[in-house]
This record gives structure tokens, C-alpha cells and sequence, in this order.
């Protein structure tokens, strides 16, 4: 089958879950072609083991994110078959307007692909999963984290199209983060705090031990509405949902709705004063304590690390 | 300024969702909603309507039960309300429902469209843009704001490096997340009047949309995987033995 996959950049280039689309299109016998939008990463593209070429897709539209323009360019440059995107914002409005474009299907979020062609996805923010059966050519995004980076000795030859498209959508105004911190999106640890944090005053306590260990912090629904932290910061169901290799919890019950952000997590360490919490449901590490305690503590212990 | 706002009714986000069979038991989930997002992007819209005078169409496709998320929208001010009959959304692949919404908006005339960044249920986040292509449209994610701007709009979206202000003419779709916006609720006079309001029925057919032919289709639903239980520990004290075991057990620090 053919495999095109849009590989997906920032700022600092080619994100990882690149690679980790490569593992997905070998795993169905591809060898992908990866569009660089912009330009943008076809270096490093090349260098992943699997890639059979890459295709640095240029124009004016490149400049700020528009995904109608994006999707009228890439489409125009990549093959028939099945279109592999990353599962970002930016990455699942590409590949929806690509999708309907072509006339095709999209489904967004795999975090399984099978021959076939099946895919698996989580549906109701992971509380219950769907298998999907296609017959014919479809865009799929794929989670980040949920397959493993393809390795990193390939050569593939790089090479250029230009491809503008309309831009209907202008920037007028870039506005950097009120903060610093790292994405709970984009961290490979979150540390959240809840309502049992008790004020905002202590919120420091959490960002010290962030700190400690370059985390990203997160906040429960209950104290990003009450404290009037950033929505940006919100895990769950109305906030991110986040897939990070550790996430810690402090104070934070384990509502249905914050479970939804947070469950896939590969560890997850909750630290409550109530042994009946619900997060202890999905915690692979349970500390029943108090935060005031337990905080201090974990602060020594990271740093005698 | 018209403005189309596409809600979905779904399993309201306390619902237990359990599988039977091969399939989400629907029939045992036994309160339903308006979904998230799109309680955001409706706000939106009637806050539109009070600062310049849009009308707010309110459309969702589904079985007969979304009507009740119709009159929900209306009790809070939606002045129109469209429902496209489909039984059963999860026989339609994207390209499908997409096609019957399009139709609807098209034909209630707006020429703005504001939906929830994804539904609760699908998590997918493929119709608000998807909608847009099939109207020729500019599209805009994830809004957190939205204003008019000249005979077009100006919304905030979030972006990786913090959030940019754009503009954008119409045709538009603009897809919400949740803000710190606090939600208008039903009142009394609210809801009896949402309860007289006509509901113009559609379905495929008086859409003239094909709905056959779906090529992405669910084959089952499952339960999530298990996870194993944790260990359990007590005490501050225990802080360190944890820490140990993440370094040496999960390798994780
Ligand atoms: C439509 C909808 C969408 C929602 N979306 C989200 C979402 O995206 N994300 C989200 O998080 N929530 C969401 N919620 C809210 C959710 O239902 C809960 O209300 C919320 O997650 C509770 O936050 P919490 O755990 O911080 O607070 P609480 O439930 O109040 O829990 C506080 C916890 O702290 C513990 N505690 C107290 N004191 C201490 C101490 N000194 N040390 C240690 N532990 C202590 C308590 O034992 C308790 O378990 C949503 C709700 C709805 C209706
Ligand atoms: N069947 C539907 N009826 C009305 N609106 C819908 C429907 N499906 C999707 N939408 C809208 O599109 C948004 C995104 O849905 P999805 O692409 O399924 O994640 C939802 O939040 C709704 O605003």
C-alpha cells in the first residue's frame, strides 16, 4: 500500500512522533514518502530507517499555520493510498480538510494500524476503544507515544516541490506564554495538582519539584476554574489529554472526567490523603499522605538521586 | 451575520460507558448532553448575537433523543433549530456525516459555522475543518475567543508558543475549546418557550445527500485494557522507596 505521512514540525523542527509514523507505514509492508511541510525537517526525515523519500513541500502558505492552505498544498503532493498525519491540533485539521478534499475518510487518533486495513482508537477519552475497518484510501492520524520511533540510519533522497495555496486565515498577533513552563501535551513528565493542593498559595510547592525534574505541570478542572490558572495547564476531558512516560498526581480525586486526560499515561504515581480515591484506580504507584508531607519528601528524594 | 452552531447530542461526560456485545451500549447510558466544546461554541454564538445581531441556528444530526439538545440550545437563545435524522451516526463514516452537516448549513443560509473543537464521544476533532472544505470555507481550531472584525471574524486560537489573534472573512468555521467563560443557563421563561419552538426536520434524502457507501466502518468496541493493579504505599516515609522504584523498576527518572 502506498504510505505518504506529513511529517509534523515546530519551531525546533521535526517532532518525534515522525518517526514513530514511519514504525506504523513499515508495519503495513510501506515504504513512506514524508512531505516536509515548508521545508521544514527534510534532513532529518531522510536519516529515519524505513523512509523511502522525502519531499520538502515549499510555498508562501508555509509562513503561518492555515490548515485549509496546508491541506490544498500537501494534497497536491502526495500519492493516492493512505495519508498518515500526527494526532495534534494542527496535525488533525490537516489531515480532516486532506480527508474531505479527497472525498476519503479520516480517522484520527489511532493508536493501533493493522493491515487490511484496520485501525484501532480510543473513543469516549479511553473509556471504551473502537476498531475500524477500511476499504479503500483514508487519512489516519496517529497518537504520539503509541508506536514506538522508527531508528534513525536511513538515507533517503530529499526533494523539492513548490505548491502555494490561498491563505484565507491571517495572523495579526503572536502572544508568547504568560509562562515558561513545558506543554503538558508535549512533557515526557506532568506533575498535576488538585483541589487538595488547598490554595493557589501553594502551587509553588508543585513547580519547585517540577523544576526539579524539567515537568511540565497540570491542574485538575477544579482549581484551573476556582484559582483561575491557565486553561492550558487543565488535564481532562475539557482540557488535554496527555500521554507522558510519568505523570504524578497531588491531590487530585480522579474524576471520571480528569481519568479521560490522563489514563494512558505509561506510569502514573497519585498522592492522596484518601486511600479511597478513584486515582489510586489507575495509579501504578499509590502514596496515601499528605501533600505538605509528601512533597518535601519527594523533593529530597529527587534531588539525592 | 448568521450563525450556524453544529451540536452533538451525547452520553453526558459522568455517563459509565460500558460495552455489550461488540458495541458502546448506548441504551444503558441514561443521561445525555450537549457536548463540551460545543456548549462553548454555542456561548460563542449567542454572545455574538447579543453584541451584534446574529441569528443562531442551532443544527445537530442524530436520532430522535438530539432533539432534546435542540430545545437545550434554544432554552439558552438559539433562534432556529435543525434536525437531520440519521439512527444511527456510527454507520457513517466521516465523509457522510460531514456531507449531511454541510448540507444543513447550506441550506439554513449562514455563512459563519461554530462547532466544539472535538465531540465527546468520536474525540476526533475531523468536522469542524472538514465541513469548512466541503463549504470552500476558512477554518480556524481550537478558539478560546471570538469577535467580528469588519465583515469578518477575529478569533484567538492556542498555539504551541502561547496563542495567536487572527482574522479570517466569511465563509468561516470556527472550532471551540473551553474557556473561562462562565456558561449562560436555562431560565424558566427560557424553557417553555424552547418548548413551542418548531424543529425543522430534515434527513438525507430532503438534503440530498448519499449516505451509502460508508469505506471506514466500525467493526467492534471494546472495553479499554485493564491495567494491572498498583502498589500501594503509606506515609510520607514511603516517598523515597517510590522514587527508588521508579528510577530502578519502571526506569522512568
Ligand atoms: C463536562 C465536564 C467536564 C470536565 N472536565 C474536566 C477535565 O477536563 N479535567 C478535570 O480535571 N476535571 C474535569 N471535570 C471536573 C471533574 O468532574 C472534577 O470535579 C474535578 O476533576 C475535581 O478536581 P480535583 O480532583 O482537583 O478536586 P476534588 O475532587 O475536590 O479532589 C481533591 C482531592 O484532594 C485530596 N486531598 C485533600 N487534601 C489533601 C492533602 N492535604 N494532601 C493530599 N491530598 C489531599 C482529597 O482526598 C481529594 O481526593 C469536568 C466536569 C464536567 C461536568
Ligand atoms: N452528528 C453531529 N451533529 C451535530 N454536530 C456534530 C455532529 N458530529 C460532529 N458535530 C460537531 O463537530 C464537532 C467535532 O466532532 P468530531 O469531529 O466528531 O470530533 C462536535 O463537537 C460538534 O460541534
Amino acid at each position: 500500500m502506498e504510505v505518504t505521512i506529513i511529517a509534523e514540525t515546530n519551531e525546533e523542527g521535526i517532532h518525534p512522533v515522525t518517526a514513530q509514523m514511519v514504525t506504523a507505514a513499515v508495519s503495513l509492508g510501506a515504504s513512506p514518502t514524508v512531505l516536509c511541510p515548508g521545508g521544514v525537517g527534510c534532513d532529518a526525515a531522510a536519516s529515519i530507517e524505513g523512509v523511502s523519500s522525502v519531499i520538502s513541500v515549499e510555498g508562501d502558505c508555509f509562513t503561518s499555520f492555515d490548515g485549509g492552505a496546508w491541506a490544498a498544498s500537501l494534497n497536491s503532493a502526495a500519492g493516492a493510498g493512505l495519508v498518515l498525519a500526527a494526532a495534534t491540533p494542527n496535525g488533525r485539521e490537516v489531515a480532516a480538510r486532506m480527508a474531505a478534499s479527497r472525498g476519503i475518510p479520516v480517522l484520527q487518533d489511532a493508536t493501533g494500524i493493522n493491515d487490511g486495513l484496520t485501525v484501532e482508537r480510543p473513543i469516549y477519552s479511553g473509556k471504551a476503544m473502537e476498531s475500524v475497518k477500511v476499504d479503500g484510501d483514508c487519512v489516519v492520524t496517529i497518537r504520539p507515544n503509541a508506536f514506538a520511533a522508527a531508528g534513525s540510519g536511513g538515507s533517503a533522497s530529499v526533494s523539492t516541490v513548490n505548491h502555494s495555496a490561498d491563505v484565507t486565515v491571517t495572523v495579526q498577533e503572536a502572544i508568547a506564554k504568560a509562562s515558561a513552563r513545558l506543554d503538558v501535551a508535549e512533557a515526557d513528565i506532568v506533575i498535576s495538582g488538585g483541589r487538595g493542593m488547598g490554595s493557589i498559595d501553594n502551587w509553588s510547592s508543585l513547580e519547585e519539584v517540577a523544576d526539579q525534574i524539567g515537568a511540565a505541570v497540570g491542574a485538575s478542572r477544579a482549581v484551573v476554574d476556582e484559582w483561575g490558572l491557565s486553561h492550558s495547564i487543565q488535564v481532562g476531558q475539557t482540557g488535554k489529554v496527555v500521554t507522558p512516560t510519568l505523570y504524578i498526581a497531588v491531590g487530585i480525586s480522579g474524576a471520571i472526567q480528569h481519568l479521560a486526560g490522563m489514563r494512558s499515561s505509561k506510569y502514573i504515581v497519585a498522592i492522596n490523603k484518601d486511600a479511597d480515591a478513584p486515582i489510586f484506580g489507575v495509579a501504578d504507584y499509590g502514596i496515601v499522605a499528605n501533600w505538605e508531607d509528601a512533597l518535601p519528601a519527594l523533593k529530597d528524594a529527587l534531588s539525592s538521586l | 451575520m448568521d450563525i450556524a452552531v453544529l451540536i452533538k447530542y451525547v452520553p453526558d461526560s459522568t455517563a459509565k460507558i460500558t460495552v455489550s456485545g461488540d458495541r458502546v451500549n448506548e441504551g444503558g447510558v441514561s443521561k445525555w448532553s450537549i457536548s463540551p466544546f460545543d456548549e462553548y461554541a454555542l456561548e460563542a454564538a449567542l454572545g455574538m448575537k447579543e453584541s451584534s445581531g446574529a441569528s443562531v441556528t442551532a443544527i445537530t444530526c442524530g436520532p430522535n433523543r438530539s432533539e432534546k439538545g435542540l430545545r437545550d440550545a434554544a432554552a439558552v437563545g438559539a433562534d432556529s433549530l435543525v434536525h437531520i435524522s440519521v439512527d444511527d451516526l456510527t454507520a457513517l463514516d466521516s465523509t457522510k456525516t460531514q456531507a449531511l452537516l454541510a448540507a444543513a448549513v447550506q441550506s439554513s443560509g449562514a455563512s459563519i459555522v461554530f462547532c466544539g473543537k472535538q465531540a465527546a464521544d468520536t474525540n476526533a476533532g475531523s468536522t469542524g475543518p472538514g465541513v469548512a472544505e466541503i463549504m470552500g470555507a476558512a477554518c480556524v481550531t481550537g478558539v478560546t475567543e471570538v469577535g467580528s472584525e469588519g465583515s469578518g471574524l477575529s478569533a484567538l486560537r492556542a498555539t504551541s508558543g502561547g496563542a495567536e489573534r487572527v482574522t479570517l472573512s466569511t465563509p468561516c468555521v470556527l472550532t471551540f475549546d473551553k474557556t473561562e467563560i462562565e456558561l449562560r443557563r436555562p431560565n424558566v421563561k427560557g424553557i417553555m418557550m424552547a418548548k413551542k419552538k418548531p424543529i425543522d426536520s430534515q434527513d438525507a434524502e430532503s438534503l440530498g445527500v448519499d449516505t451509502s457507501g460508508s469505506t471506514a466502518n466500525i467493526t467492534s468496541h471494546s472495553p479499554p485494557a485493564e491495567k494491572a493493579p498498583g502498589q500501594m504505599f503509606e506515609g510520607a516515609s514511603t516517598v523515597n522507596d517510590v522514587v527508588q522504584k521508579l528510577r530502578n523498576e519502571a526506569k522512568v527518572l
